[in-house]
């Protein structure tokens, strides 16, 4: 086994072919990411000041993150008009499950932040989009990173998933290894998808940590992580 | 500056927060709103800022119809400050004051600089301008409050319940500072507290409100404590505003009678059936001798009683009742500008002033 490991990887083709299914994982994995974050937090913003609107995203939010993800990836096309076999098709549709992931967070976030500290905020001249962007964002940080570690692994996990409609991604590694009957792709996908997902999850605590140097200075423990961080919905 | 003129607030639910206020708030002084819990002065105040919009009537500061300039301009130019003191837990001190100059456009640096001088004005060291409010006592956070709503250096500061959060201790602290703040910096400020004694404390008006968000008395405190308007202005200042009004009489007109006195490391005789007073190389009061003491070959502090409460001469008569009760020997020492030995005072004198003072 260690042996056709080598003899994979000893091939500069396969080796281009791996970087190249790296690359599309990452593009595929972490631009839904960030679309998600984007999205969660301008609903988050509209649903503080419409009730109307929290009570309508959070019902949806859960039913969007019941839809199988296989399911998704082929409805899509049939909604927004694209090909099947389009890449678009799986950051469409991990856009919108990282959304739904995170839109309770962004809620339960918002929620969290002490009215006395929006009050005086108000009465210090913010107006509201400004202060919503400096002052109930930031004290959001923590308790959104929480939901976007768990977004990150569940979105790099699902892009292999991809692979089975023939979008790029380390999931073609796993569909090339069934096919021919051969291990090595197989596991050199596995371990390169759980070192990306360890790797990101890496960065994205350091992005944390620099983005809340006040909870560190405070001792205080950090705000209680989501108690139903979800895992994937495969 | 800021004028009430039949100002109505009624929530949606149908609560009548405050009910057809008129009032005038005088330009650079310290007006106190009080009364019971759920009276309207919240809402008093923050119908100022347009954090509560009035039902109806009209608010003028300045001169200036508060509905004319946008609500956030309005606010960067009056100062707030509430009882969690609300700082930015996610800035440092020196971020949380330079809010308001920030948000007004002064540039990073200048507004920076600003910020430290108000952290020294308000009494906090430079040092802590890198921290985080977390990283506070309550009493300070409340100091960076007041210090981040002076920042710009607004004309009103509102104030609401903004040292009830503290300890007695601490709070009576934050008052001097308040009072010294504002001998340098005249401001309009407007104060809400549901605390008689903080009111006539550091109020030079007091607004007392009753439930229902009805005015009932409007003066200065010693007004409002000898002259309650009526029974419920009386029955909230309470059972002791004769007291209490006495820090507002001075004691001029005591007549000062005399002790026997020794001195401290002197040698003593026994004492017979009175109190002799032992004072220092200063002449200041150090305690009691009591009646019956043993002769001692040079007096020690450590035989005495302590001494009670002193009482500077000419200041309040509040102060002089509570010399003289007290004292273990029943004379309440008074004192000059130096803390040198006057005379004493009994607590039959002092109430002798105050008839003689509500007689003529
Ligand atoms: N948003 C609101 N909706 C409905 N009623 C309100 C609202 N805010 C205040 N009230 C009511 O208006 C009345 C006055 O409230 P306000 O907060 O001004 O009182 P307060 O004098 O500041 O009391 P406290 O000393 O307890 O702070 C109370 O009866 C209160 O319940
Ligand atoms: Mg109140």
């Amino acid at each position: 086994m260690w042996q056709e490991l080598l003899d994979f990887l000893g091939s500069p083709y396969n080796r281009d072919q791996v970087l190249v299914a790296l690359g599309d994982h990452i593009y595929l994995a972490l631009v839904p990411l960030v679309c998600g974050i984007v999205l969660a937090i301008c609903i988050g913003w509209a649903a503080q000041r419409w009730r109307p609107v929290r009570a309508v995203a959070l019902v949806l939010a859960n039913l969007l993150f019941t839809i199988p993800s296989l399911a998704l990836f082929l409805l899509v096309p049939s909604i927004i008009g694209t090909k099947i076999l389009d890449s678009a098709n799986v950051i469409v549709a991990l856009t919108v499950y990282t959304t739904a992931l995170l839109v309770r967070p962004v809620v339960d976030a918002l929620d969290a932040v002490p009215s006395h500290v929006i009050a005086a905020a108000t009465a210090m001249g913010y107006r509201p989009i400004r202060r919503f962007v400096a002052v109930e964002l930031p004290l959001a940080v923590p308790v959104l990173a929480a939901g976007v570690r768990v977004g990150s692994v569940s979105n790099i996990s699902l892009v292999s998933v991809g692979a089975l409609i023939g979008t790029g991604g380390l999931g073609v590694l796993f569909t090339d290894g069934f096919q021919r009957e051969y291990y090595a792709p197989i596991i050199v996908g596995i371990v390169l998808t759980v070192v990306l997902a360890f790797v990101v999850d890496l960065l994205l605590v350091a992005l944390r940590r620099a983005l809340t140097p006040w909870q560190r200075a405070s001792g205080q423990p950090a705000a209680a992580e989501p108690a139903d961080s979800r895992g994937g919905a495969i | 500056m800021i004028e009430f003129q039949a100002v109505t607030k009624r929530f949606p639910d149908g609560t009548t927060a405050v009910d057809e206020l008129s009032l005038s708030v005088e330009e650079g002084t310290i007006t106190v709103f009080v009364g019971p819990s759920g009276c309207g002065k919240t809402t008093s105040l923050r119908m100022v800022n347009r954090m509560v919009e009035p039902s109806s009537g009209t608010i003028l500061v300045g001169g200036e119809d508060i509905r004319t300039p946008h609500p956030a301009v309005l606010r960067r130019g009056i100062g707030y400050v509430i009882q969690q003191a609300g700082l930015f837990p996610h800035r440092n001190l020196l971020d949380n004051i330079a809010t308001v100059p920030l948000l007004s456009g002064w540039t990073r640096a200048k507004a920076r600089a600003r910020a430290g001088e108000l952290l020294e004005l308000v009494g906090l060291p430079a040092e802590l301008g890198k921290r985080y409010p977390a990283q506070l006592s309550g009493g300070q956070q409340q100091r960076v409050g007041v210090a981040r709503a002076l920042a710009a250096d607004p004309p009103v500061l509102l104030m609401d319940e903004p040292f009830s959060a503290v300890d007695p201790v601490v709070r009576e602290g934050l008052q001097d500072e308040l009072l010294r703040l504002q001998d340098e910096l005249d401001k309009t400020v407007v104060f809400v507290t549901h605390d008689i004694d903080e009111a006539v404390r550091i109020g030079e008006k007091v607004a007392v409100f009753r439930t229902g968000g009805l005015l009932a008395q409007y003066g200065s405190p010693a007004d409002v404590l000898r002259d309650p308007a009526d029974d419920f202005v009386a029955n909230f200042v309470g059972k002791d505003r004769g007291y209490r009004g006495l820090s507002f009489l001075d004691s001029t007109g005591l007549t000062l009678s005399q002790v026997p006195t020794v001195t401290i490391g002197a040698p003593v005789e026994a004492t017979g059936s009175e109190w002799v007073l032992a004072l220092n190389e200063q002449r200041q009061p150090r305690g009691w001798r009591s009646p019956g003491s043993a002769p001692s070959a040079a007096l020690r502090e450590g035989d005495l009683h302590a001494g009670g409460s002193l009482h500077g001469h000419g200041s309040s008569l509040r102060g002089a009742l509570d010399a003289a009760l007290s004292s273990p020997a029943g004379q309440g020492v008074v004192v000059d500008d130096t803390g040198a030995y006057l005379g004493v005072v009994s607590a039959e004198t002092v109430l002798e002033v105050i008839n003689r003072g509500s007689a003529g």
